[in-house]
């Protein structure tokens, strides 16, 4: 059977032979235009006047396009319609765009997009999270609040208290491949849409709008992302709407992709946020009670904010059973990029704050921080217990961490190796170690309900070879391959056999975004019942050729046995060809047992949790908080796996990306709302000398509780998390510095350990 | 003009592309030829990269700041050139699928060029040669996996471009002299063309400030330009040679020079970018002028046929100002030997590829416990590369103890009011600066002071 085999990604020979194509990669007609739009110089004020007749009369420049230009909606919103394409004379951050050139290349839509005159008055910009409720500037009427028991009480009740705040920073995803779309015309004023998007319904759905025309008009392909993240879950919509305008103007393809750095300035990251915390505690280190103030910054556009602030709530218990919690979460307006869908989608940003209240529990209380999170755990799966109920109502009825942490403890040999380090800063001056570990529970499921629904479409041709379209798309991960496995394995075929098309909204209808972690989960289930309809019918008409029961006959090695007669697949195929059998089906899949109340945040939003453990150990020069990170070690629970070489691969790479959000990955605004790490000479993601010198990495022998496809977990965000240890561990370091707590902050660069340093010891 | 090269094993003449044109354009808008990957146009992710090969060896080289009088009579391969005729594929890219080292595919082939490049070489420094491949899905672990598993397979024959490049033919075009005395006479008859030599900065002109630059000229063909002299006392740098090559004439000198450079840029940038280029910038954040003001090397600057030499430290005036004449340009740079001791410092939020926040260079002299001699300069403390003259002072005499060195390191902050930017805080640079100081006695203590290079 296919699945549960380490195979690699189905196009890793054509990505290293670069026969791998994306949309700038596509062959286009000779005519096809190019797009770039003049983007806004200020970051709050409205336009007094805009003149374009440099751009106008700029080489090769066919036509620019203003708001007014627009024929139907002005937005690409995937939420609430606040996001106009083109500004609509107010400018609300400083990249905003304005206007869009269509040109004969490039270069020279480029070029004519610097050459706008645009006069402003300017406002004061609403750039922190400070000034934004000083101005009350939000989104909502006012904070979400959610609460389990009477947690103020409880902390006043406690034996001990702590207060503290963390601060974390945002994070560009910075997606290899920038955003891009292509924009073909057809008759009838219909649009073909190549974009690059995790997202092709919103794609079709916001075009079609664009254009005026219903869904039915655009059709949009996507055949693979270079790296997504959540920044192409609805950035890409203005590139792809901007061309399709401009096609149905000019009669012309459009092209449109972003240069990195306009790329950076234009499109939202990762939202930066402030915790706040009271937490009340024995002297066991047991949390009684906990308070927490969320400050999100979302931006100027409301995009996915709610959901992530509300993810954000919904892990800020990470692994503990809070006996009373409080959350106030607050949706702050500013003038900067929409902050956007991010690996995690507000999940590290809840989580992280209380592994800090876990960090500082302990070193309050001078217990070995493990044993800290142990005594807080929820109860394991198989235990009685009184209480295993989150802050938001769900129980946890599938908590493996005890197990996971003993194991990963063990192998790492952590108990022997935080002595060790406790030597070296015992002996070592300028260069102090950390050592830390922490675990990840992650909420499986679109915490929009309607969202968590899949469709496939199948198709078994006359030689026995298998299309697969799902509604899934590929960034990277793998999805194509592993929903593949699932196919094979259904039809009991070897995988040269199968073969996934692009996704296409002409083949499947109506997806979500491969978001969430979904993607396998959702398609493969989705594959699954398509296949298994073929697969009944072909069983139906061969047990009745063969006078058998069709629940006897058997679809393995490639072999269809049935009644004492062997067929290849492939002449199963053609027998139920020749016997008018329909071999195509579609596939629908919906995830149970889930129900949200999000105003009350109440409720089971997830299908269960996903699992993981790390330790991580790091290095730090106390003199100027240069830093790195020595080893990981990682145990990750994927259920059973269907694929265990891509998902050690997310682990992998989702580490490090957790890992740079939280070290090198800064995002610096001036004071003027300009973005000045727009481009990797200033915005620094993990190198290649930045991952762990020691990694080490494996899955946790497990299967899934719940009844998913093929008792397999999600992969794609829970091991981003898993970089909190590091941050763990440098503030672990900074610690051996002095008696202080060094409340950290992140991204934990060189120059906050310093500080951090500086604060604990007074001085080295 | 006429640049002819090879491209895949293949002779190409190029007749009609402006002298700016970049590689990666020409390969995906001329050529077709999609699998070169733009990442972000300024030759920092290395999707773009690829191999070149002249009389003087292989390089990987960003084609993204890569411009195609660059090119003329090399040999040019792109990740579509690391198969063989068949079809059949390079070991690394091989190992590559077998190692799962690619997911969203789309660093990939600049992952793959950059590997074939130090397969070839039989150099296993991976993360080095790796460090201006960005990659932001795997974690780079199986891709070093993957670089190992291939280390042992025989390099493909369809590799060599060596043998043929001597077929390679194109003219002389004017805007790129072969000598340092045919590019001394035209730049004299035209003082306002940029001179591009590795084209690590000018490319970004291009690129990224959408420059149109009507006047240039290429230094890459002035061969007597890439030359490196030694002596018992000195090593004198042609402004062409390329800074791979320089930390290799250092690394036995100077190793902490040497280390330094082995973090700027990355192999690729280094391959390109020339010790010339970074001091004529002025940039306050060059990393070179640092060490060589510590070391007291000397400019030889070049103007017609009056030439003349001075202090490189006299040669950055102020911020955007150096002391150089319209038609005059450096053609070499002079560097002492013996300076024992030299520390080199670079501080940057990323070890690898990352311009410094701060760049400290200590060339100190102790005899019998005491400071006997003081040579130490800043990269970005000032609006140029500056020495700590009070720092300096205040050091020589003193003690080299930590007690001995507390006023030499207080006294930075005479020396330097540094700004605040994206890269760090005024604070921050000032107080790593003192730091560097501190780093550099305690060095000398046989105390552990850098996180690099120590395990678990």
């Amino acid at each position: 059977m296919s699945v549960a085999k380490p195979l690699p990604h189905d196009t890793a020979p054509l990505h290293v032979t670069g026969q791998a194509r994306y949309i700038d990669d596509q062959p286009v007609p000779a005519d096809t235009l190019h797009l770039a739009f003049g983007l806004s110089k200020i970051a709050r004020g409205t336009i007094t006047s805009v003149n374009l007749a440099a751009v106008r009369t700029a080489p090769g420049v066919v036509a620019v396009m203003t708001a007014e230009d627009l024929p139907f909606e002005n937005d690409v919103s995937p939420s609430i319609h606040d996001e106009p394409l083109l500004s609509d004379g107010t400018i609300h951050y400083l990249g905003q765009p304005i206007f869009v050139v269509i040109a004969t290349s490039h270069l020279a839509a480029r070029k004519a997009a610097q050459l706008g005159n645009i006069a402003y008055t300017e406002e004061t910009p609403i750039l922190t999270v400070d000034e934004a409720m000083e101005a009350d500037s939000r989104f909502e009427g006012g904070p979400v609040i959610w609460e389990k028991g009477d947690a103020k009480a409880a902390i006043a009740r406690a034996p001990r208290t702590l207060t503290g705040k963390l601060e974390m920073g945002g994070q560009e995803h910075f997606y290899l491949e920038g955003q891009a779309a292509l924009v073909l015309p057809a008759e009838n004023g219909d649009v073909v849409v190549l974009s690059s998007t995790q997202h092709p319904t919103e794609i079709q759905h916001k075009v079609a709008d664009a254009i005026g025309k219903p869904m039915h008009a655009v059709r949009v392909e996507m055949r693979r992302m270079g790296g997504g993240f959540g920044g192409k879950e609805s950035q890409g919509n203005a590139l792809a709407v901007a061309c399709a305008v401009a096609a149905i103007r000019t009669g012309k393809p459009c092209k449109m992709r972003y240069d990195r750095d306009d790329d950076m300035i234009i499109t939202g990251k990762r939202h930066d946020a402030r915790v706040e915390y009271t937490v009340g505690f024995d002297d066991t280190g047991r949390i009684l009670g906990i308070d927490y103030l969320h400050l999100v910054r979302c931006g100027w556009a409301m995009d996915l904010s709610l959901p992530v602030a509300d993810r954000a709530m919904l892990h800020a218990d990470n692994a503990y059973l809070l006996p009373a919690c409080r959350i106030e979460s607050h949706r702050l307006k500013t003038n900067t990029q929409s902050a956007t869908a991010y690996r995690g989608f507000g999940g590290p940003q809840g989580m992280i704050g209380m592994e800090r209240v876990m960090d500082h529990i302990a070193h309050e209380l001078d217990l070995d921080p493990v044993e800290v999170r142990r005594r807080n755990y929820y109860p394991s799966a198989d235990t009685q217990a009184l209480d295993r109920t989150t802050p938001y109502g769900q129980e946890v009825e599938d908590f493996i961490l005890h197990e996971m942490t003993d194991a990963l403890l063990d192998r790492s040999d952590y108990a022997a190796r935080k002595e060790a380090v406790a030597e070296w800063n015992a002996k070592n001056r300028f260069v102090k170690k950390g050592l830390a570990f922490s675990p990840v529970k992650f909420g499986i499921s679109f915490t929009l309900t309607h969202l968590n629904q899949a469709g496939a479409l199948v198709h078994v041709y006359q030689d026995g070879a298998v299309q697969l379209n799902h509604g899934g798309t590929e960034m990277g991960q793998g999805l194509n391959q592993k929903v593949a496995q699932v196919a094979a394995s259904r039809f009991g075929i070897g995988m040269e056999h199968v073969r996934t098309s692009a996704t296409d909204t002409g083949k499947v209808p109506n997806t979500s975004a491969t978001a969430a972690s979904s993607g396998s989960d959702l398609n493969g289930m989705a594959v699954k019942a398509a296949c298994d309809t073929i697969r009944d019918r072909m069983a139906d008409f061969l047990a009745e050729r063969h006078q058998a029961d069709p629940s006897s006959v058997t679809f393995t090695d490639g072999k269809v046995e049935v009644g004492g007669g062997s067929y290849s697949f492939a002449e199963a195929a053609a027998l139920c060809y020749q016997g008018r059998v329909s071999l195509s089906s579609t596939g629908f899949y919906k995830t149970p047992k889930i129900e949200w109340d999000r105003v009350k945040g109440q409720g089971r939003p997830f299908y269960y949790f996903a699992y993981g453990a790390s330790v991580t150990e790091v290095a730090v020069d106390v003199l100027t908080g240069e830093n790195r990170i020595l080893r990981t070690d990682i145990l990750h629970d994927a259920g059973r796996s269907l694929n265990p070489a891509l998902d050690i691969g997310q682990v992998e790479g989702g580490y490090v990306q957790g890992a740079g959000w939280l070290t090198t990955e800064e995002l610096v605004w001036d004071q003027k709302g300009m973005l000045r790490t727009h481009a990797p000479s200033t915005y620094k993601i993990p190198a290649c000398s930045d991952r762990p010198d020691v990694f080490n990495v494996a899955l946790w022998d497990g299967e899934n509780r719940e009844d998913t496809i093929y008792k397999s977990k999600a992969v794609g965000e829970p091991p981003f998390m898993l970089g909190i240890s590091a941050f763990l561990a440098l503030s672990d370091a900074v610690a051996a510095c002095g008696e202080d707590y060094p409340s950290l902050d992140a991204p934990a660069t060189a120059e906050r350990i310093w500080h951090a340093v500086q604060r604990v010891s007074d001085g080295v | 003009m006429e640049i002819a090269f090879l491209l895949n094993g293949e002779p190409v003449t190029v007749t009609d592309a402006a002298p700016t044109t970049t590689l990666l354009d020409w390969l995906r808008e001329t050529r077709g030829l999609k699998g070169t990957k733009e990442g972000c146009n300024e030759g920092d992710c290395g999707a773009c990269t690829v191999m070149v090969t002249d009389g003087a060896g292989r390089k990987a080289l960003n084609a993204c700041i890569l411009f195609l009088p660059q090119l003329q009579g090399k040999a040019v391969r792109t990740v579509e050139g690391l198969s063989g005729p068949g079809g059949e594929m390079h070991p690394v890219q091989e190992a590559l699928v077998t190692h799962h080292g690619s997911q969203c595919g789309f660093c990939t082939p600049g992952i793959a060029v950059s590997m074939a490049v130090a397969h070839t070489d039989g150099d296993s420094a991976t993360d080095d040669r790796l460090a201006g491949n960005l990659c932001r899905c795997t974690g780079y672990a199986p891709i070093i996996r993957a670089a190992e598993a291939a280390a042992d397979v025989p390099v493909p024959e369809w590799m060599d471009d060596g043998a043929a490049i001597g077929t390679v033919r194109g003219d002389h075009a004017p805007y790129r002299p072969e000598s340092s005395d045919a590019l001394a006479a035209a730049y004299l008859a035209q003082p306002d063309a940029v001179l591009v030599a590795g084209a690590t900065d000018v490319g970004l002109w291009v690129t990224k400030q959408l420059r149109s630059l009507d006047q240039v000229i290429f230094l890459d063909g002035c061969a007597d330009l890439k030359e490196i002299g030694e002596t018992d006392t000195e090593i004198r740098f042609g402004a062409m040679v390329d800074m791979n090559r320089v930390r290799a004439a250092v690394s036995t000198h100077y190793p902490s020079y040497a280390e330094m450079i082995r973090r700027y840029g990355s192999y690729q940038v280094r391959g390109a970018a020339t010790i010339g280029g970074n001091v004529a910038n002025g940039s306050p954040i060059g990393d070179n002028p640092p060490p060589l003001i510590a070391l007291g090397a000397t400019v030889h600057l070049r103007k017609g046929d009056e030439k003349r030499s001075l202090p490189i430290e006299d040669f950055f005036i102020d911020y955007g100002k150096q002391d150089r004449s319209p038609g005059e340009f450096v053609e070499a740079i002079t560097v002492p030997l013996g300076a024992e001791g030299l520390k080199v410092y670079k501080l940057s939020k990323r070890f690898d590829q990352d311009i410094s926040a701060v760049c400290g260079a200590f060339n100190v002299s102790v005899e019998c416990g005491k400071v006997t001699a003081a040579r130490i300069a800043f990269g970005g403390m000032a609006g140029t590369p500056k020495r700590a003259s009070t720092c300096e002072a205040t050091l020589i005499g003193a003690d080299w103890t930590e007690e001995g060195i507390a006023p030499a390191v207080a006294a930075l902050a005479e020396d330097f009011t540094p700004l605040s930017d994206m890269r760090a805080s005024s604070a921050y640079r000032l107080g790593a600066a003192q730091s560097m100081l501190v780093r550099a006695w305690a060095e000398d203590t046989g105390a552990e002071t850098s996180v690099l290079g120590i395990a678990s």
